[in-house]
């Protein structure tokens, strides 16, 4: 079966924007033999939240870590249209990336976690400082530069984590279950506050999950996944405007969408069960 | 240290509660007054009652010689007894700088290769061990004075804890932070500076007081098997001489010295690794619950 065929074209609210990232027919095989992802084709348009829904094993983080140019792809290309080539391909100062950890560097503070992404490309404490603050206001934390990570909560970790991701004003940030380990009432809260920095500024975000209520909250479009190997299932538009509020949460276009992801995640639940 | 939970708006009493969580409380000093005044106590009692057993019992001072004797032991052959432990520090705390900086220097060679760590830990391990006591014969023949034997020998002694330690501590390194790193394109030294080495840090902490109190049995041990005399006599050396003349008070007074040096370089390799800990790492954290 081949997943690109299953491809639909992006309806959604912000597909008409220029085409940020392309996925073609991009496979990862581990070393081990196992086929994590196999010919993923995906488009990701400026402006878009994409999700990444799928059961454990579906190569939905093999993607993103793709995407982010974290290793390279066994077969396929990813193509960058319209960036700047830099050393390590073309995701360089583009991309930021928020684990489903907080990946916090303990020994420092919060200032200098934040600090780190400019660091690295030489940006001395007094010329990183406005943006750090920057990005701490922008996730609510500018009051906390001086704490360490383990004074913090798990959620103000994760903001911090965000805060790191937006220090380099990347354009496509990407995200690997960031609000996985977090208690219900805080990842409602971190997923509103995630949704109005998203509106503010100009980015793309995809977004990796395996919460269908999380994901149609969230996104523009959902691309469902399947395990054994990893492969896209199916494309599903979610096309409610922007901003999304509580009121959204009980709607009944929302609980719509989530009655059809749900159902196409059945499906490749299913597409894998039969395979093995 | 209490969990913190952010409320947006609340911010101001999040941060009076890390203020809070920061302040040391008068329960802590007292708890810490008796930590100290417990141990001072029984110490004390403990010699008065080796004092009272010697007089009372006329045991022989080349048995059992009398605190006080020992004491004036110690003001008596102080210039004897100080050029020996002189020469006993310098020996210690040389091979355990020298360990310091052979072992972190191999062991970030190790993780740049993994070659090297194929071709250079088998010796590292070779060498840590065979009894130190069994390669001092051969030590004293290569080496050109007793002095560098001695060095030789606390230096190895010390030098395999913190190679082990460093190595296994630049190789902890959360995965997902390298990949960070890697994505936003630093280069190996900047890993390695902004990194490895921090993280390394709690493991190099327990390499260092390993290796601090590695370092004094070394020297001590390597004096006692390679000998030595004169005005190079250390600790150990007085402690055989005074053993052979049945000086007992003497050797006593020795062994006082080499023990509150142990016990100094524990102090002191404790400081240092609380001080680089304190702030962020889960062993220098005291915790309320």
């Amino acid at each position: 079966m081949d997943a690109a065929d299953l491809t639909m074209p992006g309806d959604s609210a912000a597909a008409d924007g220029r085409v940020l990232v392309s996925l073609d027919g991009v496979s990862k095989r581990f070393a081990n033999g196992t086929l994590a992802l196999s010919a993923m084709s995906l488009d990701i348009r400026e402006g878009e939240f994409v999700s990444l829904l799928g059961p454990s094993g579906c190569g939905k983080s093999t993607a993103l870590r793709l995407i982010a140019g974290l290793g390279a792809p066994s077969a396929g290309t990813i193509r960058w249209p319209g960036a700047r080539e830099g050393t390590r391909g073309a995701t360089e100062g583009e991309v930021g990336f928020v684990f489903q950890e907080p990946t916090l560097m303990p020994w420092a503070t919060v200032f200098k976690n934040v600090w780190l992404p400019l660091r690295l490309k030489g940006l001395s404490r007094t010329a990183a400082r406005d943006r750090v603050m920057e990005a701490l206001a922008m996730v609510g934390l500018d009051r906390f530069a001086d704490a360490y990570p383990r004074e913090l909560s798990g959620g103000m970790k994760m903001r911090v984590s965000i805060a790191r991701a937006l220090v380099t004003r990347p354009k496509l940030l990407l995200m690997d279950e960031p609000f996985a380990a977090l208690d219900e009432i805080t990842r409602i809260k971190l997923n509103d506050d995630l949704l109005r920095l998203w509106q503010g500024q100009n980015w793309t975000i995809v977004f990796v999950t395996h919460s269908v209520f999380e994901s149609v909250y969230l996104s523009s479009r959902i691309v469902v996944m399947a395990a054994r190997p990893g492969r896209v299932i199916e494309e599903v538009a979610v096309d409610v405007p922007y901003p999304r509020g509580n009121e959204y949460r009980m709607s009944t276009p929302y609980n719509e969408h989530c009655r059809t992801v749900s159902d196409a995640l059945m499906r490749a639940i299913m597409v894998a069960a039969e395979q093995r | 240290m209490t969990q913190i939970e952010l409320q947006t708006g609340a911010a101001a009493e999040d941060e009076a509660a890390i203020a809070e969580a920061r302040r040391t409380d008068p329960g802590r000093i007292r708890a810490l007054a008796a930590r100290i005044a417990v141990p001072v106590v029984a110490f004390g009692a403990f010699i008065a009652l080796w004092q009272w057993y010697v007089v009372a019992y006329q045991v022989p001072r080349y048995i059992l010689p009398a605190p006080t004797e020992v004491a004036a032991t110690m003001v008596g052959d102080w210039p004897i007894l100080s050029s020996a432990l002189a020469v006993t520090l310098t020996i210690t705390f040389a091979a355990l700088a020298a360990a310091l900086v052979g072992g972190v220097a191999l062991a970030i060679l190790f993780i740049q290769s993994r070659w090297l760590e194929l071709a250079f830990y088998p010796y590292a391990v070779v060498l840590q061990v065979t009894p130190i006591v069994a390669i001092a014969p051969l030590i004293i023949i290569y080496a050109p004075s007793t002095e560098s034997v001695l060095l030789i020998c606390a230096f190895i002694v010390a030098f395999f804890p913190i190679l082990s330690n460093m190595t296994q501590g630049l190789k902890s390194t959360d995965h997902n932070l390298l990949n960070l790193f890697e994505l936003y394109g630093a280069s190996r030294w900047q890993s390695l500076w902004h990194l490895r080495i921090p993280a390394s840090l709690p493991y190099f902490a327990t390499g260092l007081r390993i290796g601090g109190g590695l370092a004094l049995i070394g020297s001590v041990v390597a004096e006692f098997a390679a000998g030595s005399a004169g005005a190079q006599s250390g600790l150990a050396f007085r402690i055989l001489e005074a053993g052979r003349r049945l000086n007992v008070p003497r050797l006593f007074a020795a062994l006082i010295l080499i023990t509150l040096t142990g016990l100094a370089i524990f102090a002191l390799t404790s400081l240092v690794s609380h001080l680089l800990l304190r702030r962020w790492h889960e062993s220098a954290i005291r915790r309320e619950n």
